[in-house]
C-alpha cells in the first residue's frame, strides 16, 4: 500500500509540476504557511498550493496527524505560525472557541468566484471555514462473498446480521465482520454514526446538557454489541487502519470503512486485487424503518489564522484559492469527493455520496462534543466485554462526560 | 554549603517548581464558559448550535488566568478519586465481589489496579530474572561473554513503544506467536489480545523481559566485586554452588538490589508505553495512560484533571518508596555510628 500511495503521491507531484510554470495565482508577495491533517486529498490540496510559490510569495505546509494538538498554540501566538489550518468539523471548535480565525467573507467577495454556496461554513452568519470535500463512514461489502452465502447487498444494519450470519453459518467466514471498535477515537466514532442512524440527539437543545440517556442509546448499545458476535475475539484492539488492512487481507466480507481510504481499497492495482475488484461501497447501513444512514458526515476545509498580517491572509486566500480550484478537483477525481464547482464523483465516492444522499446527519460542531467522545470511548468498552449491561454504561457515560464537562467549565 | 548550591538550584527549578506549580493547577478549573447561541451552516446544512463567547470567557481568564478555584473537587471527583461513588458502592451492595467489580469500573481504581499488579509482579520478577542471567553469564567463558551480553541487553536497547508494537503483532492470530500458541493449545479462537486475563498476561510478561536487562547489568557489575576469597573459602568449608549463591553472593548484593528495587519501582509505577503498544487501553489502563488521555483528549486538554491524576501518581510514589527509603537511612545511619 505504502508503495501505491508513493506512487499516487508522485504521479501527482509529476502532473502538476508540468503545469507549475503557469500556475497563475494573483498573488504578488507574502508568506503562506499550512498547517494540515495527513491524507491523500489535503496532500493533494498542500501539492496544489506549493504550485503558487515565487520568488516572493513562500509556500509551506506542515502535514501531520498531529495537527490537533499544534493547531491552538500555533494560531494563538502572534503572528500566528501558520496562516492556514485545515480544519474539520470537530478540530475547527477549539479554534472557533479561542476566537483564533478570521471572519472570510471580505475575501470571499474579492476572490471566492467559483465557490459555491454550500462550500462556505458560516457560524453566526460569518463565515470561518471553506469546505472543499465531504467524508464519512459507510459500507464497504465483498460482493463474491455475499452472492456465495446466497444473500441480497444489505440496506438496513438487520441486512448486515443476517448477511453475517449466513456467511458464518455456511463456514465461508468464521469473522465476517469488522468495526474500529478500539477505545481512543474510534469506539466513540463508532456510537455517535449509530446513534445518529437511530435518530438521537447528543444534549438537550441549546446546551451542555447530555440527552444519550434513552431508548435510543439503548439500542446503539446493543447493536453495536450484536455486531461484535461476528467480529475477530479481539475487535476492542482494532482501529481503523487495521480494519482496513484486515479487510484488504480477505478475512472480512463487510466493514463500516473511511470513504477517505475507499480509493486504496478498490484500487485493482493495490495489494489484493481479488479484495478489490469485488468490493462494492454502498451508502452506510441504516436501521429498521428509520432511513437514516448510521454515519456522521464530515467535511474538510481551511481556515484563515487571525493573527497574521492582512497582507499574508489575503495571499493565503489567493493561495487557497488556486489549490481548490475546480481544475485541481478534476485533475485529481479519485482523491476524495471534492466538493467544488462542477465535480463528477469518481467510482471511489460512491459510499460517502450515498450516505450524504440518504440525509445522514452531520458530526455536531459543538464545543463539548470532544469531550463526550473520549467519555463514549472510555466507558463502552466494559459494556462490549459483558461485564456492564447498557443502563448502567449510559449512566457512567454521563457521569465521565459530566465530570470532564465540569473541569472544561462547561456545566 | 557552596557545593551543593548548583544541584540543590537545578533541584529547585527542574523538581520543586514544576511540581507546586501541577499542585496549584489541580486545584483550579477552567472558568464557566460563556455560551452564545448561533446558528451555524455545513455543507450539510444549518443547525441550531452553542459557541463560546470567545470575549467574554478571555476576560474572565484574564482576570483569573489560572481558572476557577476548586480546592479538593477535582480529586475527588467522579473520574479521580470518586469518593461519592465509592461511598454509594460500600453503603449497597451484593457482596464483596459486586463491590469490588462496581469500583474497578471506576476509571481511576481501574487505571491504579493495572499499576500496583504491573508494578508488584514485573519488579521482583524482572530482578530475578535479571540476577539469574548476571549468574548465567558470570559463569561463561570470557571469549563469548561479550556477544551474549550484547544480546541480554537487547531488550534495555529496543523502545519501549517499539518492542511493545513489534511484539504486539507477533501475537496477533495470524502472526507467528499468535497462530503457534493457536496450534499449541489446539483453539482457533485463542486470541491473547481478546481477553483481560491474556491482556494482562501479555503486559507482565512483556514487562519483565523488557526490565530485566537493567537489574541484569547492575548485578553482573555487583558479581564483579564479590571477594574472591570468601567464596573460595566458603568451597574448601563444602558449599556447594547454591550455597555460596544463597550465603556469599545474594548477601553482598543485597544493597544493590535495594537500589535496582527502588528504581525498578519508580519505573514500574510509570508504566505507559505497553499499553500503547498493544492497543490495550480496553483492558488495561495505568495512572500515566490517564494523564495521557486526558492531555491528548480529541481537541480539547483537561489539564487540570492531568494535574490531579500526576499529584495521586506522585504520592502513590512516595507510599510506595516509604519502606525502602526508611531502610536505605537506616543502613546510612549505621554506617556513621
Amino acid at each position: 500500500m505504502k508503495h501505491i500511495l508513493g506512487a499516487t503521491v508522485s504521479v501527482a507531484v509529476l502532473c502538476l509540476s508540468g503545469t507549475a510554470a503557469l500556475a497563475d495565482c494573483g498573488v504578488t508577495a507574502g508568506n503562506v504557511s499550512i498547517l494540515s491533517n495527513d491524507f491523500d486529498a489535503l496532500r493533494v490540496l498542500a501539492t496544489a498550493a506549493e504550485e503558487c510559490a515565487s520568488g516572493t510569495v513562500k509556500v509551506t505546509a506542515n502535514q501531520t496527524k498531529e495537527h490537533k494538538n499544534l493547531q491552538v498554540p500555533a494560531l494563538s501566538a502572534n503572528p500566528a505560525q501558520y496562516t492556514v489550518a485545515f480544519v474539520a468539523n470537530n478540530s475547527i471548535a477549539p479554534l472557533l472557541s479561542g476566537g483564533l480565525l478570521r471572519p472570510l467573507d471580505d475575501y470571499i467577495a474579492k476572490y471566492g468566484k467559483d465557490l459555491q454556496p454550500n462550500q462556505l461554513i458560516k457560524v453566526d452568519g460569518k463565515t470561518v471555514a471553506i469546505a472543499f470535500d465531504a467524508n464519512s463512514q459507510h459500507l464497504f461489502y465483498r460482493k463474491d462473498v455475499l452472492d456465495k452465502a446466497g444473500v441480497q447487498p444489505p440496506k438496513t444494519y438487520e441486512d448486515v446480521l443476517a448477511a453475517a450470519k449466513a456467511i458464518k453459518d455456511k463456514g465461508i467466514m468464521p469473522y465476517p465482520l469488522a468495526a474500529a471498535d478500539k477505545p481512543g477515537w474510534d469506539l466513540g466514532a463508532e456510537f455517535v454514526n449509530i446513534y445518529l442512524g437511530e435518530g438521537g440527539d447528543f444534549f438537550t437543545p441549546g446546551g451542555p446538557k447530555l440527552a444519550i440517556n434513552n431508548d435510543q442509546g439503548q439500542d446503539t448499545l446493543k447493536l453495536m454489541k450484536d455486531l461484535t458476535a461476528y467480529m475477530p475475539p479481539d475487535y476492542l484492539s482494532y482501529d481503523a487502519d487495521e480494519m482496513k488492512a484486515t479487510y484488504l487481507a480477505g478475512k472480512v466480507a463487510m466493514m463500516d470503512g473511511w470513504g477517505s481510504y475507499a480509493n486504496t481499497v478498490i484500487d485493482p492495482k493495490g495489494p489484493s486485487p481479488e479484495v478489490a475488484t469485488n468490493t462494492v461501497l454502498a451508502a452506510a447501513p441504516t436501521i429498521g424503518s428509520n432511513g437514516i444512514p448510521s454515519a456522521s458526515l464530515w467535511w474538510d476545509g481551511f481556515s484563515i489564522a487571525k493573527n497574521i498580517s492582512d497582507a499574508d491572509a489575503d495571499a493565503s486566500f489567493q493561495v487557497m484559492m488556486h489549490a481548490m480550484s475546480p481544475a485541481v478537483a478534476a485533475a485529481h477525481p479519485d482523491a476524495a469527493p471534492w466538493l467544488m464547482k462542477g465535480f463528477k464523483p469518481g467510482p471511489a465516492q460512491v459510499g460517502v455520496m450515498a450516505t450524504a444522499q440518504g440525509n445522514a446527519k452531520a458530526y455536531p460542531m459543538l464545543p463539548y462534543m470532544g469531550l463526550l467522545h473520549t467519555a463514549l470511548s472510555n466507558e463502552i468498552g466494559d459494556f462490549l466485554k459483558g461485564t456492564k449491561d447498557a443502563t448502567k454504561t449510559l449512566a457512567d457515560i454521563e457521569a465521565d462526560y459530566n465530570a470532564a464537562a465540569k473541569e472544561g467549565g462547561f456545566i | 554549603m557552596m557545593f551543593i548550591l548548583p544541584s540543590a538550584l537545578a533541584m529547585l527549578i527542574f523538581i520543586a517548581l514544576p511540581v507546586i506549580s501541577v499542585a496549584v493547577q489541580s486545584l483550579f478549573i477552567e472558568h464557566d464558559k460563556v455560551m452564545v447561541k448561533v446558528q451555524s451552516c455545513t455543507p450539510f446544512g444549518c443547525t441550531d448550535d452553542v459557541q463560546i463567547d470567545n470575549a467574554a470567557t478571555q476576560a474572565l481568564n484574564k482576570n483569573e488566568p489560572l481558572g476557577k478555584f476548586n480546592g479538593f473537587g477535582t480529586f475527588l471527583d467522579r473520574n479521580h478519586l470518586a469518593t461519592s461513588e465509592i461511598g454509594a458502592i460500600l453503603s449497597r451492595n451484593s457482596g464483596l465481589a459486586d463491590a469490588a467489580g462496581r469500583i474497578y469500573a471506576l476509571p481511576f481504581y481501574r487505571a491504579l489496579s493495572f499499576t500496583l499488579c504491573y508494578t508488584f509482579v514485573v519488579t521482583p520478577l524482572a530482578m530475578l530474572l535479571g540476577f539469574l542471567i548476571a549468574l548465567a553469564i558470570n559463569g561463561l567463558p570470557g571469549y563469548i561473554k561479550g556477544p551474549v551480553i550484547f544480546f541480554s541487553l537487547l531488550p534495555m536497547i529496543i523502545t519501549p513503544l517499539v518492542g511493545s508494537l513489534i511484539v504486539y503483532w507477533m501475537i496477533n492470530g495470524d502472526a507467528i506467536l499468535g497462530a503457534t500458541l493457536q496450534q499449541i493449545f489446539n483453539d482457533p479462537n485463542l486470541y491473547l489480545r481478546a481477553s483481560p486475563v491474556l491482556t494482562w498476561v501479555v503486559l507482565l510478561v512483556y514487562g519483565i523481559w523488557t526490565n530485566g536487562p537493567f537489574s541484569f547489568v547492575v548485578f553482573y557489575a555487583g558479581l564483579q566485586t564479590v571477594p574472591q576469597d570468601t567464596l573460595e573459602s566458603a568451597m574448601i568449608d563444602g558449599a556447594s554452588r547454591w550455597d555460596r549463591v544463597r550465603l556469599v553472593i545474594v548477601p553482598h548484593l543485597a544493597p544493590l538490589a535495594t537500589f535496582v528495587g527502588m528504581v525498578q519501582l519508580m519505573d514500574n509505577f510509570r508504566v505507559f508505553e505497553p499499553i500503547v503498544g498493544f492497543n490495550a487501553q480496553a483492558n488495561a489502563t495505568s495512572l500515566s495512560y490517564s494523564i495521557y488521555s486526558d492531555l491528548n483528549g480529541q481537541f480539547s486538554q483537561l489539564f487540570n484533571s492531568a494535574a490531579a491524576t500526576s499529584m495521586l501518581t506522585i504520592v502513590g510514589v512516595i507510599i510506595l518508596l516509604i519502606p525502602v527509603l526508611i531502610r536505605t537511612w537506616r543502613e546510612f545511619n549505621l554506617k556513621v555510628v
